[in-house]
């Protein structure tokens, strides 16, 4: 089979995803629009040669409706025989979408494609497009649907994590992210959002806060408490996990993904096509997989996926140099690190979501770039970014530097 | 027409339903051919202007006759599973759409409802353009169908929340209650209230002014209250919705997730689409033995033996004026109030006049709660308590009907009171006993009149538990039998009656499921575990739980009593120590002083004892196990511990009808309710598959899930509880 070589990565900065956000003025088409603009001008790309652009997008709704990608690629001005598809896998949309990228190029169907996503959250609020997952009754009582507080509630309360666990780690995500600004370590994919006149409208991730400490977090009461009491989502919980005596929340704002707006894309192709347009690749994808996973608890799709798609690569997990999981809720990355007995210097080493937030669509294209930064900046070789998604899944991929 | 009469006046048609031979109305297919018929000519006659539709009798319509589901569901088996789901859902949908075919006749319809309109009988009235209630204050107005396994399936889950919306009506269809008037009339499920000598007339000036003849769904521009699933407003009453009726029925209860359904995917389309939703919903629960098992334990066994179905026959009606009761305590004093509610005279006696006169106070207190809660009066209370005389002495037990003794379960005390009441009761007096747990033909040694001795069980808290078990002693006579179950229907109370054994039957069968519980704790399985599963299992508490409520002290006592009774037959279970060291040592005596299985932290819920799974180990040497057991797994034993104990019951003929085996289950110690009690589970799990996971458990547990020779017999015959021992063909026999 050919193999695909990621050849660029950008990303928007992250902005609050409230009214008060500085992207909260800007179209989530502008945002995917600059995506493929950046994209096109750092490599001076004919974009002729591209054959697709596959966009990840949790709320196709209103102005993310009508097929985002399509819409992105018509008005960056890319030649109209680009495609575009817009594909939907919750949380992993956008690490989704460069999968889907890289196996066209190695199935042959296309030469180059671009993989990401885009999500302005604060234009069009999480849950805007319905579905049955949470309000068919008959549906969401057969899978003890809970939402996704409630799952991270769980597996801390289920794997024994505590407040001062969850809180601790979101402490050093949001140093770390400070850290890695501070050092410019993600210079060389973020790509600033300006307005129609040129002038730049956010260069920076804004939702970070820096000099949080566990202190500081104290006061935050748990966020999905009520919710789980009083609207029986605690009971569901315990009626699919009957082992939990009782069900523990330490989730709130501070020790979970930031919400907010933003956008990524990854540029990818076969061999060939770098040569011919003279573009040097950076990284090869090993292997690309996803899995299903218990919905109820949800969020534990990553360590199924991870021994998945380490199968796929014929690796082992020692083979693996950095780790990379959405922040998701804390729990989620504790977890995991339980599960594979990963040391936190090993994963997330430049902090993630829950200091810079996770705008659904986009963030598994902008976890891939912030890896592979990361290899290139350390010398290292092998990285492997996962994502836990809704309704109980999990997506991953594995590059390599060539 | 048999079941309605025509008036035609001044262009308005009143057609008035009046089953004959019946006191209610209901809808079989009798009365609503003839409603069809009736619609299509008066839509048909141009002189007709609009039509009232009202009923002959004080109520509307009670609902549809059950009996008719139950047969039909039964008629149809055999038939292939294909065939008889077509068979009923065209049968299910005809209602429907003759419903249909009234709210969209043309004429304006209006119902004038004299009383109680329930289930189908509001769900017709609910297909009319107008509705006017009589001012009655008996008048129940709602749509109880989940409350038997079933939903409504005239329409109900669809007008419903269409007038309402979705989050006024669920709550209405979930949980069955119903409405008076004046709620009625405030959350709009009736136009009008007005007094019931007027309804048909308030009914005729509606058509006469001329309205519209279409109902608001069927407007253009129409708009569900609330919004429907999808909108902002109406997503997160399905969410939570779902929620919370996991939280409460543990998926258990196909009926309320059908009607949830129903709401949700009728409120996205039309109605004549809405109205095959409801119809598909409602035969899939026909088609669900849950909702025939609920139909068969909880309405119609339960009113067959609340009419005394078990009255021995050939002995005549009785009629208790005059109780006397023995002892004042707890139990005595609620029968003392169930009784005097029910216009019994009581003579409640006490070893002195003060206690005595506590156990009247109960009633008195009882009585303010609901007069705060405006569901009593001052009149009603002072009429109640004059009916209750308190004493200390014997001699006013004279001229009594009854005499039930409540006191302490010492069978020297209980000998010692029967003497002294049998001195001055009539030789015809019936002499009963409230023992839990005593056997009533050693009690009834102490009797001169053994034949007049019979045993009336009843539960704790007395005025709450709607079920009394009488139990029949070697000697007592048919005349003891039937005053004691003419007295608890007085009462308004469902009898059953059993023979006597150490227990009874529902102590009995209950014992084992807290029983279970604790062996599951003495193998090493989690505590929390085995809480969760219990609760799953569609019982009313926890087993652990249920310890703690019901006090280890008192479970450590009768243990060693039934084991001094029992001598070389007791057998000596890990579960013993646990309880030993608990009760004698830790002084852990479960809810009654704050500490058992469970700690009671002040102002917080009570959590499980952390030190639980240790003392488990230091008293069986059993580490908490490496692998838990699947919950399913310990779902199965909890409820087949029991059903395999009340199969006992019933082979050793403690219970003798599988309507008492049933009824008294749910109703005496709250055996899972939707299974329909525990031989409606054997039953529906199939009694062969049933013997045969008995004995994989047996062989796992040990003997005491054993299954005995009639029931294996009736696996090898692929025979049934209600099948050999339905009680019309034992009846007949």
């Amino acid at each position: 089979m050919t193999d695909a070589f990621i050849y660029d990565a950008v990303r928007t900065p992250r902005g609050r995803g409230k009214k008060d956000g500085s992207l909260h003025e800007v179209t989530a088409l502008e945002l995917g629009t600059q995506v493929l603009e950046n994209l096109r001008d750092r490599s001076e790309l004919d974009t002729a040669n591209i054959d697709d652009v596959i966009f990840g997008c949790v709320s196709p709704v209103g102005e993310q409706g009508t097929d985002i990608a399509r819409m992105s690629v018509l008005n960056a001005d890319y030649e109209e025989t680009v495609a575009g598809v817009q594909v939907n896998r919750f949380c992993a949309s956008g690490l989704e979408a460069v999968n889907m990228a890289s196996a066209k190029v190695m199935s042959g169907e296309a030469d180059m494609a671009i993989g990401g996503g885009v999500e302005s959250m604060s234009r069009v609020p999480m849950g805007s497009d319905g579905g049955p997952m949470a309000s068919d009754p008959e549906f969401a009582m057969k899978t003890y649907f809970v939402p996704q507080g409630i799952s991270a509630d769980l597996i801390a309360t289920k794997h024994g994590f505590s407040r001062n666990d969850v809180d601790a780690y979101a402490v050093e995500s949001q140093s770390r992210a400070d850290a890695a600004w501070k050092a410019g370590r993600f210079s060389r994919t973020i790509v600033p959002v300006t307005d129609r006149n040129g002038i730049e409208v956010l260069a920076h991730d804004e939702h970070m806060r820096p000099g949080t400490t566990v202190e500081s977090l104290e006061s935050l009461r748990p966020a999905f408490a009520d919710m789980g009491k009083q609207y029986g989502f605690d009971a569901v919980a315990m009626q699919r996990y009957p082992e939990v005596a009782a069900m523990e929340h330490v989730h709130h704002a501070g020790n979970s993904s930031g919400i907010v707006d933003g956008a990524a894309g990854v540029l990818v192709g076969n061999e060939a096509i770098g040569q011919k347009l003279g573009l040097k690749p950076r990284a090869r994808i090993r292997a690309m997989a996803s899995i299903g996973s218990e919905p109820c608890i949800m969020l534990t799709g990553p360590e199924k996926v991870t021994a998945k798609v380490l199968q796929r690569a014929g690796m082992t997990k020692d083979d693996i140099d950095i780790w990379e999981l959405n922040e998701a809720f804390a729990s989620v990355v504790l977890r995991y690190m339980q599960a594979l007995d990963l040391d936190h210097s090993q994963i997330n080493v430049n902090g993630g979501a829950i200091a810079m937030g996770h705008p659904l669509g986009a963030t598994g294209a902008m976890i891939l770039g912030t890896v592979l930064d990361e290899l290139e900046r350390t010398g290292k070789s092998t990285a492997l970014a996962t994502l836990c998604v809704g309704a109980g899944m999990g997506t991953a991929t594995v590059i390599e530097r060539v | 027409m048999d079941n309605w009469k025509l008036d035609t006046i001044d262009g308005v048609a009143v057609l008035s339903w009046d089953m004959p031979g019946r006191s209610m109305n209901v809808l079989n297919e009798g009365s609503m051919s003839e409603f069809a018929e009736a619609i299509e000519t008066l839509v048909a006659d141009d002189a007709v202007e609009g039509i009232v539709i009202t009923s002959g009798k004080t109520d509307f319509a009670a609902g549809a006759d059950l009996t008719m589901l139950g047969g039909s569901s039964a008629n149809a088996e055999g038939a292939l599973p294909k065939d008889r789901a077509k068979a009923l859902f065209e049968q299910s949908h005809q209602l429907n759409q003759l419903l249909r075919r009234l709210e969209t006749c043309g004429k304006p319809v209006a119902a004038a409802i004299p009383g109680t309109a329930l289930g189908g009988g509001l769900e017709v009235a609910l297909a009319c353009h107008y509705r006017v209630l009589a001012d009655n204050p008996k008048a129940q107005v709602g749509l109880p169908e989940s409350k038997v396994g079933l939903m409504p399936g005239a329409g109900g889950t669809q007008r419903l929340p269409r007038m309402l919306g979705a989050m006024q009506s669920l709550p209405l269809m979930l949980q069955g209650k119903s409405l008076r008037k004046d709620a009625a009339l405030a959350m709009g499920v009736v136009n009008e209230v007005a007094p019931a000598s007027e309804i048909v007339a308030k009914a005729t000036a509606w058509i006469k002014s001329k309205p519209e003849a279409v109902q608001p769904w069927d407007k253009k521009g129409y708009r569900i209250p609330g919004g429907g699933p999808y909108s902002k407003s109406g997503a997160p009453i399905f969410m939570m919705g779902t929620a919370m009726l996991r939280k409460e029925s543990y998926g258990n209860y196909p009926a309320q997730e059908a009607i949830l359904q129903a709401v949700y995917e009728g409120l996205q389309v039309p109605m004549e689409a809405a109205l095959r939703i409801e119809s598909r919903l409602f035969t899939s629960l026909l088609l669900d033995p849950t909702s025939r098992n609920m139909i068969r334990s909880l309405f119609l066994s339960m009113q067959e033996l609340g009419k005394g179905a078990r009255r021995p026959q050939g002995v005549a009606p009785t009629n208790c004026q005059k109780l006397g009761i023995l002892g004042a305590g707890m139990m005595g004093a609620g029968i003392a109030y169930v009784s005097a509610k029910a216009g019994i005279e009581c003579v409640l006696l006490d070893r002195d006049q003060a206690s005595a006169d506590k156990g009247k106070q109960y009633s008195a207190d009882l009585l303010d709660k609901l007069i705060l809660k405006k569901r009593s009066t001052t009149a009603k209370r002072a009429q109640l308590l004059d009916l209750i005389h308190t004493t200390s002495d014997y001699a006013d037990l004279a001229g009594c009907d009854l005499v039930i003794e409540a006191v302490f379960e010492d069978r020297g005390i209980k000998a010692d009171v029967t003497k002294k009441t049998e001195a001055v009761i009539n030789e015809d007096a019936i002499f009963a006993s409230n023992t839990s747990t005593l056997p009533i033909t050693g009690l009834a040694e102490a009797s001169i009149r053994p034949e007049k001795f019979v045993g009336i069980h009843f539960f704790s808290p007395v005025d709450r538990m709607g079920l009394v078990e009488i139990i029949v002693g070697e000697k007592t006579g048919d005349e003891a039998l039937a005053a004691a179950v003419d007295y608890v229907g007085k009462i308004r109370k469902t009898p059953i009656v059993v023979n006597d054994s150490r227990g009874f039957y529902t102590s009995r069968c209950f014992g084992t499921y807290v029983q279970e519980g604790l062996e599951m704790l003495a193998q090493g399985v989690s505590p929390a575990l085995i809480e969760n599963a219990g609760r799953q299992t569609g019982m009313p508490r926890a087993p652990l739980e249920m310890n703690d409520d019901v006090a280890l002290d008192l479970s450590y006592k009768v243990g060693m009593q039934t084991k001094k009774d029992l001598g070389d037959a007791w057998i000596e279970t890990p579960v013993t120590g646990i309880i030993e060291k608990m009760v004698v040592e830790l002084e852990r005596f479960g809810r009654k002083n704050g500490k058992g299985f469970y700690d009671y932290p002040e102002g917080a819920p009570k959590h499980l004892w952390k030190d639980l799974t240790d003392l488990v180990k230091e008293q069986t040497g059993n580490e908490q196990l490496a692998e838990q057991p699947d919950v399913e797994h310990l779902k199965q034993r909890l409820l087949y511990r029991q059903a395999i104990e009340a199969s006992r019951c019933f082979e050793e003929k403690v219970v003798t009808d599988v309507r008492d085996a049933d009824v008294g289950a749910i109703l005496g110690w709250g055996f899972a309710p939707w299974s329909g009690g525990p031989l409606s589970l054997i039953d529906t799990v199939g009694v062969a598959r049933f013997v045969e996971d008995c004995d994989a458990l047996a062989a796992t547990y040990g003997p005491r899930f054993e299954p005995g020779g009639l029931l294996r017999e009736m696996a090898a015959n692929g025979e049934s509880y209600y099948g050999r021992f339905n009680p019309s063909q034992v009846a007949a026999a």
